[in-house]
């Protein structure tokens, strides 16, 4: 089939469990112009380039052609939908209360609170002959970690998860239905979310709990203060892509140890090799398969092709993590892999602003599982995907367990 | 244990201060700065770091000598 | 299968980064031979660059700053011994000890030792440093923890900046006296020099440019203070000698190698080529003490002075020793250091001195976050960066592809109005403080054989 049509064939839902051929095709036919004027990138060191190219922009509006934001709220973008050097200010003091330089141990510290909310969860499982590892796992965990990270009170907790939902499912690509309604929604949601965060923020100022948004809002750095505004979105940013990622993670790692089961056994007799593992997982099955937000501030050459100012710009990560130009038998999942620079988390002043929390959170929670289970099934193999092909990972993961 | 950062290739991620924050520092926004002979106790953080880190710039291991 | 390559007799002279990750390279090339390293400090291979960081800053003891090991390389040490010359002929190494050490190959990797002060009676006064080794490291550290009154630092390259900086978080005041017109100047040239000028200044460093100190004083044995060429003085109890490194080739004298002052030279592969400009096939260099013909500089030899260059000079050095002529490979990396002081992180990659023009390709001075390229005849040849480390990559890849100068435009963080203006690189004989890259001339054969040291 003709390269004009693989973002469409990506993006088609019947793609979803198994879109690496199709990555293959895109790797094969260099930088794919799309029907629609898009480009698509698929080549391990021309996603790495242009991740690191200072004239490759983050934000919708450098498109030629007016982008709708499906998540436009009238709020300002986040950091992730700005350039430098709004992007580098914004970051910086977002990043101020959550890592180095001003907070080193503040992901460190909440190891402890990880394992524990791990272990209950597992707890919950180890009686069940059959559970399905996302609703009963996977999302609760980094959606009780970020809330507690941020300061949500734990009684509104299933609050955010029901806005967190409505969110995920507006970026949905579902090519022939009508979006709007989901957009919608999303938009809706955010908004709600955006708000609460924002008030939640305003009660930590008068009274601080010693959490991320009463650090916030009361450790302004030499940048000044966040605005209301840029705080609830920076706050909805963390949410969000703080635990929706990681869901997928934690999932398609137990789904990928279950296809390996030789791995499975010797990760649970040997968890220090996890952390290995781990980054394994983020170049085998990333859980951001692909940045779809860029477009070149000038015309720029990639491997060849001019890609024009203002064209959207697709980089598929998870394509550039199997090329066999960069990774030796890169569709072998090698927990062992050495040298092992994936894209997992992008790169560049864009590189994820949570991958420290979702590395610590992947690795607990997978040492807790793979120790505490019994043998583990998978009811069907392949398992029912979310829509998204961005954001990809199973709805379901339905085991059978076997006590020990 | 000792270890040491090819700082050429540190882009500044900072994982390694994130995962072995007693190990790794951030002196300002960016330079980074390590303690070269690991406690004992920070050895596994260590190990982590050195796995996670984007661009493959830490060496770990047994001080070279005699 | 062993090769005749993998096997006889290699002598590494230099027990330093370069000495010891070449010597890891050999074993894991599959060297199965006698290996030798020879090294005239006591101790086994430790990191420099963290002596004028945190070592300084008293974060870190000196003593604890050794290198891992990639590898065992099963090899006999010999630490605490000079090197004292070195018998192409009859392929041996001399030892201060007496020991004569027979080689198949030798690798030199015998790097460089702190400039001292010219005046030996002013040098010896208590209170005058040199930072080179991790014995000056824990002797000043020491003395920095006392609580000095003035430290007056002689040399504003890399490594008095970075000395004059942990002076200043230690909250210590601070003289930095420079005989260029600007600190790092000539590492980056005049315009980026600017900028540190201005970093200094900011962060409380009495910074004296465009003087040199005629003498340092003392009384009973103890420095009290120093005097400047324009006249002034200041008292001071502690004197940091920064007037950049010197090459350790003296024991290669009479070698008949192309050895001096600026360094051992050596062909793309590391050969040493003798003083008549023929290269050799058994006696290799790596790292501070080499000088080498690299292609992005149009072929002219430079001897850079970069933890970088070690490592990979010497892993290229070692798969060369133990590789028929087909398999070998050329050093070509492209060069690269950094530098952290006054809380920020500079790096660099190209060689900035090998210019004569920079623009401001991103970010803005007095934010304190940049990106300034370097070209040379309407090419890019170098990028320094000022917390902007992420962006490196790109430009590396310009240098490599001898891309256009200015760079093309489009750059988010670019400030409108920037222009490409001179890179104002200063004659080095100018410096208080040697360049750390130095390109030293086209011609390995043309210059060499009239160097002689101490001449």
């Amino acid at each position: 089939m003709p390269p004009e049509t693989l973002f469409e064939r990506i993006t088609d839902f019947a793609a979803r469990a198994d879109p690496y051929p199709l990555y293959a095709e895109l790797r094969d036919s260099g930088v794919a112009r799309q029907a629609d004027g898009s480009y698509l990138v698929g080549t391990y060191h021309e996603i790495s380039a242009l991740l690191h190219d200072p004239r490759v922009s983050s934000d919708p509006r450098s498109r030629a052609e007016p982008h709708e934001d499906p998540a436009a709220t009238g709020l300002p973008p986040s950091f992730i939908g700005l350039d430098d050097p709004g992007h580098d200010r914004l970051r910086r003091m977002v990043m101020r209360p959550f890592g180095p330089p001003h907070s080193p141990h503040r992901i460190d510290e909440l190891r402890g609170e990880i394992q524990r909310v791990a272990g209950e969860l597992a707890d919950a499982l180890v009686a069940k002959d059959r559970f399905d590892l996302v609703d009963d796992f996977a999302f609760p965990l980094p959606v009780t970690v970020i809330c507690r990270l941020l300061g949500v009170p734990e009684g509104d907790v299933p609050q955010m998860h029901t806005w967190a939902d409505a969110v995920v499912a507006g970026l949905d690509f579902a090519p022939g239905e009508d979006p709007s309604p989901r957009q919608r929604a999303a938009r809706e949601a955010r908004q709600a979310m955006g708000l609460y965060l924002g008030e939640l923020a305003e009660q930590r100022r008068r009274a601080p709990t010693g959490d991320m948004l009463s650090a916030l809002v009361h450790e302004p750095g030499p940048d000044g203060a966040l605005t209301r505004q840029e705080l609830m979105v920076s706050a909805v940013l963390l949410l969000i892509a703080g635990h929706e990622t990681t869901v997928n993670l934690i999932t398609n790692g137990m789904l990928t140890l279950l296809r390996h089961p030789h791995e499975y056994d010797r990760l649970r007799d040997h968890p220090e090799e996890m952390p290995a593992a781990v980054e394994e997982l983020l170049r085998y099955e990333p859980p951001v398969q692909l940045l779809p937000q860029r477009s070149p501030l000038a015309d720029i050459e990639v491997a060849g092709v001019t890609v024009p100012r203002g064209a959207p710009l697709i980089l598929v990560l998870a394509a550039g993590n199997r090329d066999p130009l960069r990774f030796p038998d890169p569709d072998r999942f090698d927990p062992r892999r050495p040298d092992n620079q994936h894209l997992g988390f992008g790169s560049g002043v864009h590189a994820c602003f949570g991958a420290p929390l979702a590395r610590v959170e992947t690795h607990l929670a997978l040492t807790t599982l793979l120790r505490r289970l019994g043998d583990l099934r998978l009811v069907e193999d392949s398992p029912e995907y979310r829509r998204s092909p961005v954001l990809r990972g199973p709805r379901h993961l339905h085991l059978e367990q076997h006590r020990r | 244990m000792h270890v040491v950062v090819d700082l050429n290739r540190c882009q500044g991620y900072a994982q390694c201060v994130f995962l072995a924050p007693r190990v790794f520092a951030l002196h300002g926004e960016e330079a980074l700065t390590y303690t070269p002979a690991v406690p004992r106790d920070q050895e596994e953080r260590v190990r982590e770091a050195v796995v996670a880190c984007p661009v493959q710039a830490i060496l770990a291991g047994e001080r070279a000598g005699p | 299968m062993t090769t005749p390559a993998r096997d006889g007799r290699i002598v590494v002279v230099g027990a330093s980064l370069a000495g010891l990750r070449a010597a890891e390279t050999l074993r894991e090339k599959g060297f199965t031979g006698e290996l030798t390293l020879v090294g005239d400090e006591p101790v086994p291979p430790y990191d420099r660059p963290p002596l004028s960081k945190q070592v300084l800053l008293g974060r870190v003891a000196a003593g604890d700053c050794g290198l891992p090991a990639r590898r065992p390389v099963d090899a006999r040490w010999k630490l605490g011994v000079r090197a004292t010359g070195l018998d192409a002929t009859r392929k041996r190494v001399l030892l201060a000890d007496g020991e004569e050490l027979p080689y198949d190959r030798v690798l030199i990797a015998t790097g460089t030792r702190a400039r001292p002060w010219p005046h030996p009676e002013e040098a010896a006064l208590d209170g005058v440093f040199t930072l080179r080794t991790d014995e000056d490291a824990a002797r000043l550290a020491a003395r920095l923890d006392a609580g000095p009154r003035r430290v007056l630092v002689i040399g504003a390259g890399f490594t008095g900046s970075e000395i004059a900086s942990a002076c200043r978080e230690r909250g210590l005041p601070v003289t930095v006296a420079e005989r260029g017109r600007a600190p790092l100047i000539g590492a980056l040239g005049g315009t980026a020099a600017a900028f540190a000028t201005r970093l200094q200044r900011a962060h409380g460093v009495d910074l004296r440019c465009g003087v040199t100190v005629t003498s340092l004083r003392g009384s009973g044995g103890r420095l009290t203070g120093a005097a400047f060429s324009d006249g002034s003085s200041i008292d001071a109890d502690i004197a940091v000698v920064a007037l950049g490194a010197v090459r350790n080739t003296e024991w290669l004298d009479g070698s008949g190698l192309a050895a001096g002052p600026r360094g051992v030279a050596c062909d793309a592969g590391c050969r040493v080529f003798t003083m008549y400009g023929i290269v050799t096939d058994d006696v290799f260099v790596a790292g501070d003490v080499a000088r080498f013909p690299h292609p992005l500089f149009e072929y002219q030899m430079i001897a850079l002075e970069h933890w970088g260059n070690a490592v990979a000079q010497a892993e290229v050095a070692a798969h060369n020793m133990v590789s028929p002529g087909p398999l070998r490979r050329p050093h070509l990396t492209v060069p690269a250091f950094w530098s952290s002081q006054f809380g920020l992180n500079i790096k660099s990659v190209g060689v900035p001195t090998f210019s004569d023009q920079v623009i401001l390709a991103q970010g803005r001075p007095e934010d304190r976050r940049l990106v300034a390229v370097y070209g040379y005849r309407g090419r890019i040849t170098a990028a320094v960066t000022v917390d902007r480390a992420k962006w490196l990559d790109h430009y590396r890849h310009l240098i490599e592809t001898g891309a256009p100068f200015p760079p093309a435009p489009g750059a988010a963080d670019f400030h409108a109005g920037h222009e490409p203006v001179p890179s104002d690189v200063p004659d080095p004989r100018v410096l208080s403080h040697g360049p750390t890259v130095a390109l030293t001339g086209h011609l390995p054969d043309r210059r060499l054989t009239l160097l002689r040291p101490g001449g």
